[in-house]
């Protein structure tokens, strides 16, 4: 048992280190007096983050495979090791794990227990960043189902209405789900050794490029895998745990469980599902296009008739989410990077909205959309910002929810056409629940507490710019995000056509030879030409202009 | 001078920015000040632009300016890239030149408004949106002005948000916007798997190698497309609506510049359309003609001012798509810049009207305005000629041009286009008479009493007055009726009443009508000028005299149909629409200045309704199809989620039997994988250090 480390760029272990800020930070909560302890988390949250973005910075942009990695074994003989890794498909969910954590901490507040609150927000950052960092498949078990711990005590502490019931429903639904993920990581690490006759392990790359678990046991394993990610996505029909999640959480819980939480699913159906199965995703893309893409309307449909403000954002994840899964089930370029993509950006836009809708809720003690109106009036600025991050939500060009939801459609449309053609209503929907949502509440005339609120104080705007930015920029300049996406993606599609039966689709449109304004002033000199033989015929004779024979 | 193209949208951008940032702080004027500057910028560049590539042989009038690479996955790669050519730059000119005015214009009549700022944010981000969608040298920078237009025409719909139907209107313009995105997006895709680019420059080409069925699937997406956010059937339905926005709005967004947007993206895609099946242009000539049409027939029972002009706008849109349709590319554009000039004045100088007479819009209560209001009165009669197709003014000319393609086009209905265009130039001229009497000839009606306020009046009287039982209506006849009101008609008895007419109606004596300042007459006069000689760009008598055709001509890639009619021919059929025009004339005249006929004989409630097509989606969106969505939300609860919970509970029935271990309090398996997961996180770390 040696010390293996291998950093790649850092000289010190990066990857646990943004993994253990969080931990210690919790750690040093415990004996933090109640008043101090928001600075504490605070400081431990920016840690983590500084870090993710030195990380980001070092990140090799032009490297598929993963980076700084950092593995230790811990007992070989059970293939049990401490492994992390990252690559441009997790890089900037990190990040964005380590935008996110901080700017919660700043724009919300505990209602109570200032204290246990800021350890259970610590402790998600752990697991949030551990997942994504997971390069052994035990490991990420590990933090994939440690997560729902301090999620849970948030809910059901934290949070309103009938936050008890939202907090076991979320709990006993994700846990189920994900238990016989255990089975299946088991299963597949011994049916991998018995087949190559090595050691056993459980790391991934290794796994993915080693093992030839096929046919039946291939195709369990990965629905024992896809279950989980499923219900985490979620995927209709099993989502419904998520509006009753979302709408008692604490604005903070809301945010995260949408922001990074969610993405867990995706990410592991990338990660794990594509990687380690690609026969099985594709013999079963039709059942899981058909589902994401029945959850991008149902989900807006569902949206467009809440009563509950929260519970409309909650939907509209589902929708989102169903894009990000036709993405990853059209299995080529523009939908792989498009999903990786939008899983930053329904990040950002879904975080800012909960941010959002926990603002009127402080200010109005309600979010039964029939009991607010006119807001506009009274909180300008909040609608501004609202505005903002509801267009950038609906997909509006220029902003950061289209690039990935376009990369998706136009992937899905060379592989996966029609299930396209109907996710693209998808695109309709969304304008009519969320624009319908802002009138009721930020148009028309402001009566009683609405004509009197607060609009957003000076700290609140300091948290939710840096939003509001990425917004922007991610519409306006995504391409170094996809730079960094796009060899890891490509490492990937070469991996899953090595390994699949050979007959896996390629459905990459042929390169072009891009023509510019040559071929524009071909075009014209052969219509031209053509024009004048015309007129020629026609005996109408040649009626050349004075400004065409300049020259 | 080329390589500045990006200037061009670089202006309003700035402007944008600076509003944003400093806007509130400037305040009015100089918010707005600072706009038009930045739009008159912009329009100083294009005229630079546009001199540059005159400077260029014909066949090279092209040049494409990136920036920098946008989106690139694999082998999908836009940049941000500025196609500057004769199509794009002549887009531009009247963008920001109509634009430039417009503003302007709105410095004077958002006077007072307490988002003053916001509004010239707005106005300056509209510009930029508009002119990434007429410069972006691949669909999808289009595409983002494209959505960009439709998002700030949101806004600005919805500027006085606190009524209702303002906010209403704005949303639904971008949700059946949205509609045509569907077919925008689809077509786009299309376009990729058929040509692995979405560059204009690749599309043209690679064009003759597109087969037939594609370039027809892509037409009509296209046109969908188009039919939304140039106001068609059967997507129209939003624009209407629109006129609930200010008026400079309506004026700039919902009739000179962005509604035109679908026209232009089909005539840039003119190669594709050239490869298409006929009956694909075929049917956005028929769609353009039946709007034009229905449209027109809908302007001649509108009370509003503004909604005359809007349907009007969806009429002379029709016309446009009909020019596509039969390959008129130039006639099109030709009559896309006059109206872009007409039609402007004419928004501008009902603005100017609405603004002299307090907010008023019922061309009913309006009236000999012309003394009140010499120069608006004057440019807009200006207007309606150039509209109603008098010769020589502008709209002749380019409204002939199109009739003749119609005329041309044998392939796609025989005569039944021109048919169609011509019964819609009668429409036109007629209804624009119409508006003109009841709002600038005649009696002022502006001090009348009004229905409402004289029954408001009998019944105060009859309650002040004992004797007299409620029922008994032979005394006091409650005019509840509006009757229908013409140039000539008597303004309603008071006398029996004077002293119970309510307030509003004492204010109203009070007010006088009034000029507007000199920042919103001055565009009406450049405007009107505008109007007047703008078919000068585009004479019939000789192929010398056809200055846009020959300019536009590299960008068509001759794919402009051949108009093989002969000189007698086009004669002929401009003397049938000169007479068509001066009989529309002749008979509103008849009608609402001489009361020769009764004028509630031709404006039927259907009309009014715009034949019901409104109402019928909103009876059809707001039922059965709310239903679905309750339907669906319903199943949610019950079923779907329904189903789990009952999973739980037969599961907890099971499980009670295990209560022993289990104690079935979540926060105990909670805390057990806290502490599970906590020593096997120990465990780890220790193995680190041994």
């Amino acid at each position: 048992m040696s010390f293996s480390l291998f950093a790649a760029q850092a000289s010190f272990p990066l990857l646990p280190l943004l993994i253990a800020i969080p931990v210690l930070a919790a750690i040093v909560l415990l004996a933090t007096p109640a008043k101090y302890t928001k600075y504490v988390a605070l400081f431990g949250a920016l840690a983590s983050g500084a870090l993710s973005f030195y990380m980001l910075v070092q990140f090799d942009p032009a490297m598929g495979t993963m980076q700084f990695e950092e593995s230790y074994e811990l007992l070989p003989a059970l293939g049990l090791s401490w492994s992390f890794g990252v690559d441009g498909i997790s890089l900037f969910l990190v990040v964005l794990t380590g935008i996110l954590f901080p700017i919660t901490l700043v724009a919300t507040k505990p209602s109570h227990d200032p204290k246990s609150y800021h350890m259970f927000i610590m402790l998600l950052m752990t697991g949030a960043m551990g997942a994504f960092l997971s390069k052994d498949l035990l490991l990420f078990f590990l933090f994939f189902e440690i997560v729902l711990v301090p999620m849970y005590f948030l809910i059901g502490g934290w949070g309103h209405g009938d936050r008890v019931y939202a907090a076991m429903k979320f709990f006993l639904y994700t846990m189920a789900a994900s238990a016989l993920m255990l089975v299946g990581i088991v299963s597949l690490a011994v049916l991998a050794q018995e087949d190559t006759g090595e050691k056993i392990t459980f790391d991934v790359v290794e796994l993915a490029e080693n093992h030839n678990v096929s046919g039946t046991a291939a195709t369990l394993i990965f629905l024992s895998f896809a279950l989980a990610f499923m219900v985490k996505v979620p995927v209709f029909p099993v989502h419904t745990w998520l509006p009753n999640a979302h709408t008692e959480a604490p604005t903070a819980g809301s945010v995260i469980l949408a922001g990074v939480m969610l993405k867990l699913g995706t990410y592991g159906f990338l990660r794990f599902g594509l990687y380690l199965f690609p026969n099985a995703m594709r013999d079963l893309a039709p059942i899981f296009l058909t589902l994401g893409v029945a959850g991008i309307v149902y989900g807006a449909a569902v949206a467009t008739m809440q009563r509950d403000l929260k519970r409309l954002v909650a939907y509209s994840s589902v929708a989102h989410m169903g894009f990000i899964v036709l993405g990853i089930f059209a299995f080529n370029s523009q939908g792989l990077q498009g999903s990786v993509l939008q899983m930053v950006n329904h990040g950002i836009s879904t975080g800012a909205l909960f941010i959002l809708v926990g603002w009127i809720y402080e200010r109005r003690h309600t979010r039964q959309i029939s009991q607010l109106g006119g807001l506009q009036k009274s909180a300008p600025v909040m609608a501004a910002i609202f505005t903002l991050v509801m267009l950038s939500s609906v997909g509006l060009p220029g902003l950061n929810g289209f690039p990935g939801e376009f990369l998706i459609l136009l992937g899905g449309f060379s592989s996966a056409r029609w299930w396209t053609v109907i996710a693209v209503t998808g695109v309709i929907l969304a304008a009519l629940y969320l624009l319908w949502a802002y009138q009721r509440v930020f148009h028309g005339p402001a009566e009683g507490e609405n004509a009197e609120m607060e609009d957003v104080k000076p700290t609140e705007f300091l948290a939710i710019a840096p939003l509001l930015v990425l917004i922007v920029f991610m519409g306006v300049y995504p391409k170094p995000v996809l730079d960094r996406i796009e060899p890891s993606v490509d490492v990937l599609i070469d991996h899953v056509e090595n390994k699949s039966d050979g007959d896996f689709k390629e459905s990459e449109p042929k390169q072009l030879e891009r023509v510019g304004t040559s071929g524009l002033i071909d075009a014209a000199e052969k219509a031209h030409k053509k024009h004048k033989e015309e007129k020629e015929s026609h005996g109408s004779g040649d009626s050349e202009s004075s400004e065409g024979e300049h020259s | 001078m080329l390589e500045l193209v990006w200037l061009i949208p670089a202006f309003p951008l700035l402007g944008f920015i600076l509003l944003t940032a400093f806007g509130s702080k400037l305040g009015e004027p100089m918010a707005g000040w600072l706009a038009t500057i930045a739009s008159l910028g912009s329009f100083i560049s294009t005229v630079l632009v546009f001199f540059a590539l005159k400077d260029l042989p014909a066949q090279e009038r092209f040049h494409v300016e990136s920036l920098f690479t946008w989106i690139k996955a694999g082998s999908f790669s836009v940049d941000m890239g500025f196609l500057a050519d004769p199509l794009s730059i002549t887009m531009c000119l009247f963008i920001t030149g109509v634009g430039t005015l417009i503003h302007l214009y709105s410095i004077g009549y958002m006077h007072g408004d307490k988002n003053f700022s916001k509004f010239f944010v707005y106005l300056n981000l509209f510009v930029f949106s508009m002119l990434l969608l007429v410069l972006g040298d691949n669909l999808l920078l289009t595409f983002l002005g494209w959505e960009g237009v439709g998002a700030c025409s949101y806004l600005l719909i919805s500027f006085w948000f606190t009524d209702e139907a303002n906010a209403s209107a704005g949303k639904k313009a971008f949700v059946t916007n949205r509609v045509g995105d569907f077919g925008f997006m689809l077509a786009t895709f299309l376009v990729f798997t058929s040509f692995s680019s979405i560059n204009y420059a690749d599309i043209v080409a690679g064009s003759s190698e597109l087969s037939a069925g594609t370039a027809t699937a892509i037409v009509l997406l296209f046109l969908l497309a188009a039919s939304g956010k140039s106001a068609q059937l059967p997507l129209f339905v939003w624009l209407p609506d629109a006129m609930a926005g200010p008026t400079p709005v309506s004026a700039l967004i919902h009739a000179a510049t962005m509604v035109t947007s679908g026209v232009f993206l089909l005539t840039r895609l003119n190669p594709i359309l050239a490869q298409a099946d006929v009956w694909a242009t075929g049917t956005i000539a028929w769609v353009g003609a039946i709007t034009a049409l229905v449209a027109a027939t809908a302007a001649v029972a509108q009370n509003d001012i503004k909604k005359v002009l809007a349907y009007s706008t969806v009429s002379q849109l029709g016309y446009l798509f009909l020019a596509v349709g039969v390959g008129g590319y130039v006639a099109a554009l030709f009559h896309m810049i006059t109206h872009a000039f007409f039609k402007a004045l004419l928004f501008l100088g009902s603005g100017s009207v609405i603004h002299g007479m307090h907010d008023e819009q019922d061309m009913r209560k309006m009236g000999g305005l012309k003394a009140f209001m010499p120069i608006t009165g004057f440019t807009f009669i200006l207007g309606w000629l150039a509209i109603a197709g008098v010769p020589p003014f502008s709209g002749f000319w380019s409204k002939d041009e199109i009739l003749a393609y119609a005329w041309n086009a044998d392939g796609v209905g025989g005569k039944g286009l021109w048919v169609i265009g011509l019964l819609t130039a009668l429409l036109t001229a007629f209804y624009m008479t119409r508006q003109v009497i009841l709002t600038f000839f005649g009696r002022t009606r502006f001090y009348d009493a009004t229905p409402q306020e004289l029954a408001h009046a009998h019944s105060a009287k009859m309650a002040a007055s004992p004797g007299i039982s409620e029922n008994d209506t032979t005394e006091f006849p409650l005019v509840v009726e509006q009757q229908y009101v013409t140039a000539l008609s008597e303004a309603p008895e008071t006398d029996e009443v004077d002293e119970y007419l309510p307030a509003s109606y004492r204010d109203r004596q009070e007010y006088v009508p009034h000029e507007s300042p000199w920042t919103m007459t001055a565009p009406l006069v450049i405007l009107a000028a505008l109007s007047v000689t703008a078919g000068v760009i585009n004479l019939p008598f000789s192929k010398d005299l056809h200055f846009l055709g020959h300019w536009l001509e590299p960008s068509l890639f001759a794919n402009e149909a051949h108009l093989e009619l002969s000189a007698a021919t086009k004669w002929i059929l401009a003397i049938v629409a000169i007479a068509i025009a001066c009989t529309a004339l002749a008979a509103a005249g008849a009608v609402y200045l001489r009361g020769k006929y009764p004028p509630e004989k031709i404006e039927r409630k259907i009309l009014a309704d715009a034949w019901r097509i409104d109402s019928s989606y909103a009876a059809f969106f707001g039922g059965p199809g709310r239903m679905l969505f309750v339907v669906l939300t319903w199943f949610d609860k019950t079923v779907i989620d329904g189903g789990v919970r009952g999973v739980a509970k037969v599961s907890s029935l099971f499980g009670s039997g295990l209560r022993v271990t289990q104690s079935g309090y979540i926060r105990h398996y909670a805390l057990g994988i806290s502490v599970g997961s906590l020593l096997v996180a120990v465990w780890f770390v220790t193995r680190l250090f041994q």
